[in-house]
């Protein structure tokens, strides 16, 4: 901060440490000569060492409302308001240069996801200290020292080094570090942390959080923004809840979380997945189940629909090492069960998950499906079994064809082997659009147009195509707004029991897991610590590993709350 | 957090202190890389030569008789005994392998043979010329780099109206070929206006037309490669962060859109570093300039096979010498291409 700011700061704000004033904010967007507003009307006042929450789904305007506090909005945004201000100057009447002046300096912003919001080619010291640069602050020297002092303020340890280092070439804790350094390099005095712990691991958006919260505790403002209740819980004093660009709710944090007022809010607590929901729905309505005609009889067996058998895979790292992907692992799935495996990235769950599918070939072990050799057989001769099995991705987008659309995807899931004629295929696509719960206006849709959840809908009608015994879903809700992960982890809890499917659950949030799965792995370091009955597990943590998860999980999923 | 390689790659904080304190096996993997892309070199020059000593055998007539030919300058038949000299000198009466084998041993000391036409050794008549070719060149693929990153960093990205200007400019300037393109450059500068002279020259002032009239349709081509990669890197979070540092738009493009953009447009320089001569060929007889160009034109034409296969290895060895620097400039664009 310069004193030319703090000479413009008005009195009253300096003795109540009025930050930032925002009154009736509007955003509309024009193009191609129609508007269309986006934010209706949002009010709060932002104060030194207090945090405002933001939350909402995607689209329901909170990211855009936070970036026209930056004059970020982007092409063709009309920002209204009555006021605008922050440290006493007018934002509305700001031009290109006083904005470039504020940016980085008075407002610090953190984004989702460091590996893509820190620039991919360049050391991550040097995006640090490009901040430092761009504001005139000290020589080239001054601002590499500075970088690495930056670095061990957030607690990255060894900065000389790390600063060097790509933001690939390090692990997704670090790089977050360093993001949320650069974000603070000038130590400005307003943070804004745009969905700051999405899509990382729970021990690291534990790690992030805190960090969050030791900036709060120095002082900052901190507005968060996210999709997800349970993330803000710990640090919000105050939270607004956007649905369809309008404020639905507003007030302390205590009241909202434990008293909330509007059906919308009560809706996204309740849809925090955890032990205390297992074994009921997360949504206040039933998906309706479509009973289906076409269905193939289960092929009948009595045992264990999967059996794996001391898995071993070594991989060979780029510079010639040898590493133990997965180091014997096993276990059995019987039918209608929920089997989980969790652990963090590099933990060798997904590799398993691989393996099961017979997609990759484990060094030794082996993988019996409905009690037959699986993964011993070769290629040829498994494509009979391959009906039994089946996946559901993280992201659907990159496993679908974009050039296809829906109708396509599933009729080509279907098989023309199976159905030959293509009347009767249709019919069959029909009845896993019913059973999945989207209507048939979807088919001549391509996928790219299609909402997450809609796109996640497709890809298990497509996984149930040639009914399976068993789906395994690799991470499938993690990259879903928690109100879009509620419905689908109530879609596959209503398909579970109607079907009698047997699902392998992914994943790296104990709180999902714990909400669905009936046994859980814990692996960490491609070795299964610890397994059992989930609410075992849960509730006796043998392992200091599962109890670190365990710790790191949201407040909200952790502990039962008020909502009932 | 998609289930790839890179983020399901074990222990990522081991990978770190490998990247750093390993010095020697990755200077052992450098050098090693290194060697593997000299040896590809040598193999790819070693089979333009095979191909242009394979060429002269094809061509019809008696190739003693061509040489006489060449030498008066008129064709006419030749007595056994004025060929007799002739196979004596060059040993055309050898088997066609041991021909090849003294070829190839020239070419490893470096001899590239005696030209038919003019007497003295082809390093020589090109020597002379190929000066010229490469400072033709290289100004050429300069500029056309200089006029690609100001288009693009200027267009790319902007309202559609600006984009659809920026990407029609390039698919037309992309397709101008060379002679049309050096005529009219020539009638508007040279003649019409006098700001340069008509008749090229080596000088810098007299290299600029030339040079412009390669690097215009080389940089339309580059900007095509560059645009989408350009537009594809200017919607990643990393812009808004560094937007949201305080950085100037002009900056972000420059500083860090324009490194995610132009692996393409080096790829492109590499083959261009080739392709030129081609072109210049074309451009040296208009501008009447000096150059390799006219030397394998006349060469052609007057079947002056050693001075043509001279050419063909120096060619060669420029698209090799191009294509190690291309990988090298890759990796310095992109480290990440190092690791993998």
């Amino acid at each position: 901060m310069t004193s030319t700011i703090l000479e413009s700061t008005t009195e009253t704000d300096q003795r109540s440490g009025t930050r930032l004033r925002v009154d009736n904010l509007r955003v509309g967007f024009t193009k191609g000569g129609r508007s269309k507003r986006v934010v209706h009307g949002l009010s709060f006042e932002l104060a030194a060492g207090e945090c405002v929450a933001i939350v909402g789904e995607s689209g329901s305007g909170k990211s855009v409302s936070a970036r026209s506090l930056v004059g970020l909005t982007g092409a063709g945004a009309v920002v209204e308001a009555d006021e605008l201000s922050l440290d006493g100057e007018n934002l509305l009447a700001f031009t290109g240069r006083d904005w470039r002046r504020v940016r980085g300096s008075q407002v610090g912003f953190i984004l989702q996801d460091a590996l893509v919001s820190l620039d991919p080619l360049r050391p991550v010291g040097q995006e640090i200290g490009e901040a430092l640069r761009l504001h005139g602050w000290g020589d080239k020297s001054a601002r590499e020292a500075k970088v690495l002092e930056l670095l061990a303020s957030v607690g990255v340890p060894d900065p000389a080094n790390r600063a060097r280092q790509r933001p690939d070439e390090l692990s997704g804790g670090l790089r977050q570090r360093a993001l949320i350094a650069s974000a603070l390099a000038l130590d400005p005095g307003i943070v804004v942390a745009d969905e700051p712990t999405t899509a990382l691991d729970v021990t690291v958006q534990a790690q992030v959080l805190d960090l969050l919260e030791e900036t709060k505790r120095r002082g900052k403002a901190l507005i968060l923004i996210s999709h997800d209740l349970s993330v803000v819980a710990r640090l919000a004093d105050r939270i607004l809840v956007m649905s369809g660009g309008h404020v639905v709710e507003d007030g302390p944090a205590d009241q909202v979380l434990n008293d909330p007022q509007h059906e919308y809010t009560r809706s996204l607590i309740a849809a925090v997945p955890g032990a205390h929901t297992r074994g009921r729905l997360l949504g206040s309505q039933v998906p309706p189940f479509v009973s289906v005609t076409s269905r193939r009889e289960p092929t009948p067996f009595a045992g264990p629909v999967l059996e794996a058998c001391e898995l071993v895979k070594r991989f060979r790292r780029p510079d010639g090492t040898a590493h133990t992907a997965v180091d014997g692992v096993s276990f059995t799935l019987e039918r209608g069960e929920t089997l989980g495996i969790v652990g963090e990235s590099g933990s060798g769950k997904s590799t398993t998950a691989r393996i099961a599918l017979a997609l990759e070939r484990a060094d030794s072990g082996s993988v019996r499906l409905l009690g037959r050799d699986w993964t011993s057989l070769p290629e040829r001769r498994r494509r009979p079994l391959r009906r039994e099995i089946s996946v559901v991705y993280q992201d659907p987008l990159s496993s679908f064809d974009p050039r296809w659309d829906v109708a396509r995807i599933l009729e080509d899931a279907v098989g023309r082997t199976e159905l030959r004629s293509g009347a009767a295929r249709r019919e069959r696509v029909a009845e896993l659009l019913a059973l999945v719960g989207l209507t048939p206006e979807v088919l001549g849709r391509s996928p790219l147009t299609l909402s997450g959840g809609q796109r996640q809908r497709v890809a298990i009608a497509r996984a149930l195509a040639p009914w399976p015994a068993v789906v395994v879903l690799d991470e499938a809700v993690s990259a879903l707004d928690v109100s879009i992960q509620a419905q689908i982890l109530d879609l596959l809890t209503t398909l579970q029991a109607e079907l009698g499917l047997s699902y392998l659950f992914i994943s790296h949030d104990l709180g999902v897991v714990s909400h669905l799965a009936d046994r859980v792995l814990v692996m960490k370091d491609g070795v299964v610590v610890e397994h059992g009955a989930v609410t075992d597990v849960f509730e006796n943590p043998a392992h200091p590993y599962t109890r670190e998860l365990i710790a790191a999980l949201h407040p909200l999923s952790a502990a039962p709350t008020t909502e009932g | 957090m998609t289930p790839t390689l890179q983020t399901e790659s074990p222990t990522p904080a081991v990978a770190p202190a490998v990247a750093g304190g390993g010095g020697t096996s990755r200077a052992l993997r450098a050098a090693r890389s290194i060697a593997a892309k000299a040896v590809g070199g040598l193999v790819v020059l070693w089979g333009a030569a095979t191909a242009a000593f394979a060429a002269q055998l094809a061509l019809p007539g008696d190739r003693a008789t061509v040489i006489l030919n060449v030498r008066a300058g008129q064709a006419m038949k030749r007595t056994p005994e004025e060929l007799a000299g002739v196979i004596e000198q060059y040993g055309l009466d050898h088997p066609v392998i041991l021909q090849y084998l003294t070829f190839l041993g020239g070419l490893a000391r470096g001899d590239l043979g005696n030209s038919y036409q003019q007497y003295r050794p082809v390093w020589d008549v090109i020597g002379e010329q190929i000066g010229a070719t490469f400072a033709l060149t290289f100004t050429a693929i300069v500029l056309a780099w200089v006029l690609m990153v100001v288009w693009v960093t200027l267009t790319a990205g902007r309202r559609p109206q600006v984009r659809a200007l920026g990407s029609l400019a390039e698919t037309v300037t992309a397709g101008l070929p060379h002679y049309w393109l050096g005529i009219i450059l020539m009638l508007v500068f040279a003649l019409g206006l006098g700001w340069f002279p008509v008749i090229g020259g080596t000088g810098l002032h007299g290299l600029l037309l030339p040079a412009l009239t390669l690097a215009i349709p080389l940089a339309g081509f580059m900007g095509q490669a560059t645009r989408a990669a350009f537009e594809t890197a200017l919607t990643q979070p990393f812009v808004i962060s560094a937007r949201m540092r305080g950085m100037g738009d002009l900056a972000v493009r420059l500083r860090h859109v324009l490194r995610h953009a132009v692996l393409p447009a080096v790829t492109l320089s590499g083959w261009a570093l080739g392709a030129t001569v081609s072109g210049a060929v074309v451009v040296e007889t208009i501008f009447t300039r000096p150059g390799i160009g006219k030397v394998l034109v006349t060469a052609v034409n007057a079947q002056d096979l050693p001075v043509v296969t001279g050419i063909v290895v120096v060619i060669a060895a420029a698209y090799v010498v191009a294509n190690l620097l291309v990988d090298v400039a890759y990796t310095l664009i992109d480290p990440r291409l190092r690791t993998s």
